[in-house]
C-alpha cells in the first residue's frame, strides 16, 4: 500500500521537479532581489543580476547565507515581503544570543505544513490516525509545524507540547494515540517511563513516531522500536528554511526525501565552497524556492550530509539526504537545542568569569546531560560554602536565559581544567551521535 | 586579633584531599585542626596549621589556597563550655557561616573557631562578655 498526501508532485519524474525548479528560482531570485536590500548588496557585490539565473544550475553563480549573514540582518534584514503579508515568526537560538527570527507569511505556513503531512503521510498517517505532538510548542518550530501537518491530513492532533510524561502517557493510553511526534530522546524516556509502569510495547496503540531535532543513531532507532512497538522514521528542518518537515523519511527508513519543489539542496565543499557531485559527503545548503517572509537563498545549514538520487521503493521521486553526519562548525545539539561555545563564553564573560571552562555532553537513560565546568578566578573562591553555591545558582540562571537550556554548572579551583598544549579542550561530547 | 586559616578550594574527587595533606606532611608542617565541608561537586578545607606562610608556598602549585580571618575563642575543655559561647552569639544575633573546635589535651583546654560575616565585631562582643579570642601568637602558645 503506497499513500502519498500530494502524490502527483511527491513522484513526479525528475525532469518535471527541474522544471518546477527552475521557474521558481528565476522568481525567486528576482523577489529577494527586489526586495531583499542585504541578498541584493551580496549579489552586486559578485556581479550576479537577476537575469543571469535562468536554470536551476545557475544557482551556483549566487552568494552563500550564513548564520552570521542572519545575525547581521536582524531581525528584518532579510524579510522577503511587506511585514503586513506575514502572520507568523518563529525562532530560533544564534551563535551569540541574537536569535534567527523566520518571518511567515499564510502562504508560507500552508506549504510548511503541507511539507509536515507529507511526513506524516509517509509514516503511515491518514484521517483516523491520532497524532500526539511532544514537540515543544511556541517559538520553536518542532510543535506547530508537527501540529499544522496533522490537521492538514485530518488526524485528530493532540497538542500536547514538550514535557510533562506523566500526562503524555495519561492522553496516549487514554486517547489511544497511534503516531508519536517528538525528539528521539524524548520517544525513548517516554519508552522507559511507559515500561516503569509496567506496560508491555504490545499495550500502545502507536504505529509509527516521527522524530527530529537532533541527531541520532541507528542503534538508538531500533531501540526505540523496540519499547515503543513502533517504526520510527526521521524527520528534517531547520527554522531558517522553515522548520522541520524539509526533509522526511519514508518506509524504507534510509534516509530523508528533501520537499525538492520547495527546498533545493546542494552539498558544498565547507572550505571552498565548491559544489559537489551528488553521492559526495559535504555541507548541505538550502534554497527556499517559493518562501515569501524569509526567502533564503543558498543558506548553508553547517550540517555534513550526503545526497542520492537513487530510485527508492517507496515511489518518491525528491532526493534524499542522509542523517547529518556532523558538523562543520562547533555547533551541539543538546536536548534539541542549539548550543554554540560562544554563547557559553560571552555569559561567563559578561558574569565576571575567566573563560577557562570545559562543556561536557553525554546521554544518560537516553537523556542528554549538560554539564558545564568552569575555574573560578582567585578571588572568587569562597571558604563558604553557600556563597559558591549562589554563584552556580546565577550563572545556571543566566546561561538558561541565554540558551533556552540551563546547563549543571560546576565551579571549579582555578587551574584546574586540564590544558593540552597550552589549549583548552572546550566541548568534550561523549555522546557518540555519529559514526 | 583574630586567627588565620587557610581554605583549600578542591573538587570533589578521589585523592583530592590526601594529596593537599599529604603535601602539607611531607614539608612537615603540622595541621593543628581541620575541618571540610563537602557538597556533590566540590570541599572547601579549612586548616589551622603551624606555619601559613609556609603551606601557602607549597600548596601553591596543585591547590588554591586562601588566608581567612577566623575569630577563635578559648574555652575550658569541660562540657557545656560551647553552649555558653553560642548563646552570646545567639542573644546578640551574630550568624555564623560555619563553625569547628579543637582540643589540647596537654592544657586540658579547647578553642573553637567561628567564621562570621564582621569578625571584628563579633570579636568585640565576645570579649564584652568576657571570652577570651586569640590570636596568631597565641595559638602557637596553647599548641
Amino acid at each position: 500500500m503506497k499513500n502519498y498526501y500530494q502524490k502527483e508532485i511527491e513522484t513526479a519524474p525528475y525532469e518535471e521537479i527541474v522544471k518546477i525548479q527552475n521557474e521558481k528560482l528565476k522568481k525567486q531570485v528576482r523577489r529577494v532581489y527586489d526586495n531583499v536590500a542585504y541578498y541584493r548588496d551580496l549579489m552586486d557585490k559578485k556581479g550576479v543580476k537577476p537575469e543571469d539565473i535562468q536554470t536551476i544550475d545557475d544557482i551556483k553563480k549566487l552568494p552563500f547565507l550564513t548564520k552570521d549573514d542572519l545575525r547581521e540582518a536582524y531581525p528584518y534584514g532579510l524579510l522577503g515581503t511587506d511585514l503586513k503579508n506575514c502572520v507568523r515568526i518563529q525562532s530560533t537560538s544564534g551563535t551569540t544570543g541574537k536569535r534567527v527570527v523566520a518571518f511567515y507569511t499564510q502562504h508560507d505556513i500552508d506549504l510548511w505544513e503541507e511539507c509536515c503531512a507529507r511526513a506524516i503521510v509517509a509514516a503511515g498517517g491518514t484521517n483516523e490516525d491520532v497524532v500526539q505532538v511532544c514537540y515543544g510548542y511556541g517559538l520553536f518550530t518542532g510543535g506547530p509545524g508537527l501540529n499544522g501537518g496533522s490537521h492538514k491530513v485530518g488526524c485528530l492532533t493532540l497538542p500536547m507540547s514538550s514535557g510533562n510524561t506523566e500526562r503524555q502517557i495519561q492522553f496516549m493510553m487514554d486517547l489511544n494515540a497511534t503516531i508519536l511526534c517528538c525528539t528521539p530522546s524524548y520517544a525513548a524516556y517516554i519508552g522507559e517511563s511507559l515500561a516503569e509502569r509496567g506496560y508491555k510495547p504490545e499495550d500502545n496503540k502507536l504505529k509509527a513516531g516521527i522524530f527530529g531535532a537532533e541527531p541520532w543513531t541507528e542503534e538508538m532507532r531500533r531501540s526505540i522500536e523496540k519499547s515503543l512497538g513502533i517504526k520510527a522514521y526521521d524527520i528534517y528542518g531547520l527554522t531558517e528554511t522553515s522548520g522541520p518537515g524539509v526533509a522526511f523519511e519514508c518506509e524504507e527508513q534510509n534516509g530523508m526525501h528533501i520537499n525538492e519543489d520547495h527546498f533545493y539542496a546542494e552539498i558544498i565543499d565547507p572550505n571552498t565552497g565548491e559544489v559537489l557531485p551528488e553521492g559526495s559527503r559535504g555541507e548541505l545548503v538550502f534554497t527556499s524556492l517559493d518562501k515569501e517572509g524569509f526567502p533564503l537563498l543558498r543558506y548553508r545549514t553547517k550540517d555534513i550530509c550526503v545526497l542520492t538520487r537513487k530510485k527508492c521503493s517507496c515511489g518518491r521521486t525528491h532526493i534524499k539526504m542522509s542523517k547529518p553526519m556532523g558538523r562543520s562548525d562547533d555547533m551541539m545539539i543538546i536536548r534539541g537545542v542549539n548550543v554554540f561555545p560562544s554563547q557559553i563564553e560571552t555569559v561567563l564573560l559578561k558574569e565576571g568569569y575567566s573563560p577557562n571552562y570545559q562543556i561536557v555532553v553525554d546521554r544518560a537513560r537516553n537523556n542528554d546531560t549538560f554539564d558545564v565546568y568552569i575555574e573560578l578566578n582567585p578571588d572568587q573562591v569562597s571558604d563558604v560554602v553557600s556563597d559558591i553555591q549562589a554563584r552556580e545558582r546565577s550563572l545556571e540562571a543566566a546561561m538558561r536565559s541565554m540558551l533556552g537550556i540551563g546547563p549543571k554548572i560546576h565551579l571549579v579551583p582555578p587551574k584546574s581544567i586540564t590544558r593540552s598544549e597550552g589549549k583548552a579542550v572546550r566541548v568534550i561530547d561523549k555522546r557518540n551521535l555519529h559514526d | 586579633m583574630a586567627i588565620t586559616q587557610l581554605s583549600v578550594y578542591l573538587e570533589n574527587k578521589p585523592g583530592t584531599l590526601s594529596q593537599v595533606i599529604n603535601t602539607i606532611s611531607d614539608a612537615g608542617i603540622n595541621i593543628r585542626a581541620l575541618s571540610l565541608a563537602d557538597t556533590r561537586d566540590f570541599g572547601i578545607l579549612r586548616l589551622i596549621v603551624s606555619d601559613v606562610q609556609a603551606t601557602r608556598a607549597i600548596l601553591d602549585d596543585q591547590a588554591f589556597a586562601t588566608e581567612t580571618e577566623v575569630i577563635a575563642v578559648k574555652m575550658s575543655d569541660k562540657a557545656g563550655a560551647l553552649g555558653n559561647i553560642l548563646k552570646i552569639l545567639e542573644d546578640e544575633s551574630i550568624n555564623i557561616e560555619y563553625t569547628y573546635a579543637f582540643t589540647s589535651p596537654s592544657r586540658e583546654q579547647a578553642c573553637v573557631v567561628f567564621r562570621v560575616g564582621d569578625t571584628k565585631a563579633a570579636e568585640k562582643v565576645l570579649n564584652t562578655y568576657g571570652e577570651i579570642t586569640l590570636n596568631d601568637e597565641d595559638l602557637k602558645d596553647l599548641l
